[in-house]
């Protein structure tokens, strides 16, 4: 007996080098919302390099690039409405930028201060903060999604993870209560081939990770995730099913990580240099680049003179961040609960104690 | 209503139709919780009374429960998830521990998760294996979350209500073997009791009694026994075990000079050794004697047959008490 074979959509309108292949989707002549797009992932690129910069230099911690992902996170960005909301991972730099996370408070919140994940723009209000613990972010958006369908509200929850998070317990039963319910979640595989050292072939034995979604009965399919007029298409798609109630979506977003893991990361150690060099051939940017520029709607002179206009971004937010100061040692303390509890008041005078010591230097022991 | 003797189970399911008839940002999940009612009855008629949006039965997945709650809260609902057995409840840990009781400090109080997990906990119903766990230290020793354990019917409505409300975690543990003992009367008002607080049953001036939980029932049979022999023991039911009313024990112990500790959880790092511990720092000069831990020992619980023997029984306590008042 063989178990049925699973068939799901695969979709690509661009050829790595930029050609139009078989049909166009509606989007494809929107080239005033193809040049957004196009420069949304130019900044977030720059914005990339300048915090792998910031921490090779000391000025940041560890931080997780985004490098090769652009697509797939500002197509989402572009595509969720303003009170939807975002569960996102670690990677999502990308998706946070287009919702209206600053660039400050990514650097902010990289840089060792939890003021990067209280974000000030309204329209990212309910937006979770990226999440560390794999794959436990997809139960979230549920929970998020279930509140929505409580209170009969017609928004939807866009969770994304890796395709190492797809391995995981969470990930499964946040598809299962997904499909069980019905609910308005649309998630997001960045299969981007690697969880750090892991390559996907030894990551899961089933062809596709988006046929996940089949098991929990819900639709699941696949994109060229360097190629952004398939990626918004379908995520246009995805979207627009969970807001009308009609379910959740598995779209599984095909592409590369082209970066290290994160900047604690040397990913020489286990994948060959030609892979890479391979991959830079189909990654995103240069693909909707050549792309634009067929159309005549792209030019070098364009190209400079938004490079410029990305870098100042960059430059103001660097100097934002850097401006920003510390926090005050009693907020380590003071956000733990809504009230701090008088039962532990005596710890709060300690670390208080604690932060003066601290700051008389070699004061202490004498 | 007013005054009917009610069981604690009673009480818990009371307290709940109180906080889904005042608040209607309350929902309830769990396994079983909606159109069984739960496996003790503790949501019985909540279904009927409030509908499959606000009381839903979830899938069989205690992650997912503890995840989805976690996206609940975040949105400003207030979930109430039930988890059948404190046996099944270590797969809520990454979700409490990693997230539930971060939230609010990650993101300096734009989001915030509170909810309220309930759980049965303890030993002595002659349950099957992974049903008589005590392992309330192992979310103490979180911060950001609250620990509850109520030991009479009163105090169960008066904490779970404040539980509810309280705009951050709580674990609220309930004495399984207490579920349908000794009804006492209840008023059905509303009234919330402190949390954070500890309780004084009976006041004393010979020795301390500190003890939460289904404990607390064989720990104030020990004060009467003790008091036939002219011995007065003031009795504490901790009831918040984080954070821990720190004051309360320490002016208790500081006028008596002796103290003993009952839990039914595991000894080591059990919640007595940072009670003890906590009170060594505080009133060391004031002791007359070692204070004494009278607990499960560091073991599973052992199969029912047996179970009698892994509970504190009041011939334990006694024989502490008599340990800490007869030291030379």
């Amino acid at each position: 007996m063989t178990a049925k074979k699973i068939e799901l959509p695969y979709t690509r309108y661009l050829s790595p080098d930029g050609r139009l292949i078989g049909a166009m989707p509606d989007s494809a002549d929107d080239f005033n919302l193809l040049t957004r797009l196009y420069r949304q992932m130019v900044l977030t690129r720059l914005f990339d390099q300048k915090a792998v910069a910031l921490q090779r230099t000391g000025r940041i911690g560890t931080y997780a690039p985004t490098l090769g992902q652009e697509a797939i996170g500002v197509a989402i960005g572009f595509l969720m409405q303003p009170d939807d909301v975002l569960v996102p991972y670690y990677r999502d730099t990308a998706v946070q930028l287009v919702r209206g996370v600053r660039m400050e408070e990514i650097l902010l919140y990289w840089g060792g201060d939890e003021r990067g994940s209280d974000f000030a723009e309204p329209g990212v209000a309910e937006d979770f903060p990226i999440c560390v613990p794999i794959a436990t972010q997809a139960l979230h958006a549920c929970g998020v999604a279930s509140a929505f369908k409580i209170r009969g509200e017609h928004r939807v929850v866009v969770t994304t993870c890796g395709d190492g998070a797809t391995s995981k317990g969470d990930f499964l039963e946040a598809l299962n209560v997904a499909g069980a319910w019905q609910l308005p979640v649309v998630f997001v595989v960045n299969n981007n081939q690697w969880a750090i050292s892991v390559p996907r072939r030894i990551q899961c034995g089933a062809p596709t990770l988006a046929q996940k979604a089949v098991g929990a009965g819900f639709h699941g399919e696949q994109v060229d995730g360097n190629d952004m007029l398939a990626v918004y298409e379908r995520m246009q798609v995805a979207l627009e099913r969970a807001r009308q109630g009609k379910g959740p979506v598995l779209l599984e977003c095909l592409s590369y990580r082209l970066g290290d893991h994160t900047t604690a990361d040397d990913a020489t150690r286990y994948r060959p240099a030609e892979e890479v060099k391979h991959a830079w051939q189909e990654e995103p940017i240069k693909r909707l680049q050549s792309f634009l520029a067929s159309q005549g709607v792209w030019d070098e002179g364009r190209e400079q003179a938004l490079i410029a206009e990305c870098q100042a971004l960059v430059g103001q937010a660097v100097d934002n961040f850097e401006g920003a100061g510390l926090q005050s040692p009693e907020s380590i303390v003071d956000h733990v609960y809504a009230r701090w509890p008088k039962a532990l008041a005596e710890q709060r005078e300690e670390i208080l104690e604690r932060a003066i010591r601290h700051a008389g230097g070699s004061g202490h022991g004498q | 209503m007013a005054n009917d003797k009610v069981t604690l189970l009673q009480a818990i399911n009371l307290a709940l139709h109180r906080a889904m008839a005042e608040d209607e940002r309350v929902v309830v999940l769990g396994e079983d919780v909606g159109v069984n009612g739960g496996v003790f009855r503790a949501t019985q008629g909540l279904r009927d009374s409030f509908g499959f949006k606000r009381v839903i039965d979830t899938p069989l997945a205690e992650t997912m429960i503890a995840g989805l709650a976690v996206g609940m809260a975040a949105q400003g609902l207030r979930p109430v998830l039930e988890i059948q057995f404190m046996g099944f409840i270590y797969a809520t840990m990454e979700h409490l521990v990693s997230h539930a009781s971060r939230l609010r400090n990650r993101t300096r109080g734009r989001l915030s998760c509170p909810l309220v997990l309930r759980s049965p906990m303890g030993a002595g119903i002659r349950a099957p294996e992974h049903h008589s766990e005590s392992t309330e230290a192992m979310f103490a020793h979180v911060p950001g979350l609250r620990v509850v354990v109520p030991s009479s019917p009163a105090r169960a409505y008066g904490l779970l209500l404040a539980a509810i409300d309280d705009p951050d975690p709580v674990i609220f543990l309930e004495p399984t073997r207490l579920y349908r003992m000794n009804p006492q009367p209840l008023s059905d008002d509303g009234r919330r009791l402190p949390l954070d607080s500890c309780f004084t049953l009976r006041e004393g001036s010979d020795l301390t009694l500190i003890s939460w939980g289904a404990s607390v029932m064989e720990t104030l049979k020990a004060a009467d026994a003790l008091a036939e022999q002219g011995i007065s023991a003031e009795v504490i039911d901790v009831a918040c075990i984080k954070p821990l009313d720190l004051d309360t024990l320490e002016a208790s112990v500081r006028k008596t000079g002796r103290c003993v500790i009952v839990h039914e959880a595991p000894r080591t790092c059990g919640v007595g050794g940072e009670i003890a511990a906590s009170l060594y720092e505080r009133v060391f000069l004031d002791l007359q004697a070692p204070i004494q831990r009278v607990t499960a020992p560091d073991i599973p619980p052992p199969l029912y047959r047996l179970e009698q023997l892994y509970m504190p029984s009041v011939e334990d306590i006694l024989h502490a008490c008599d340990h800490v008042l007869n030291f030379a």
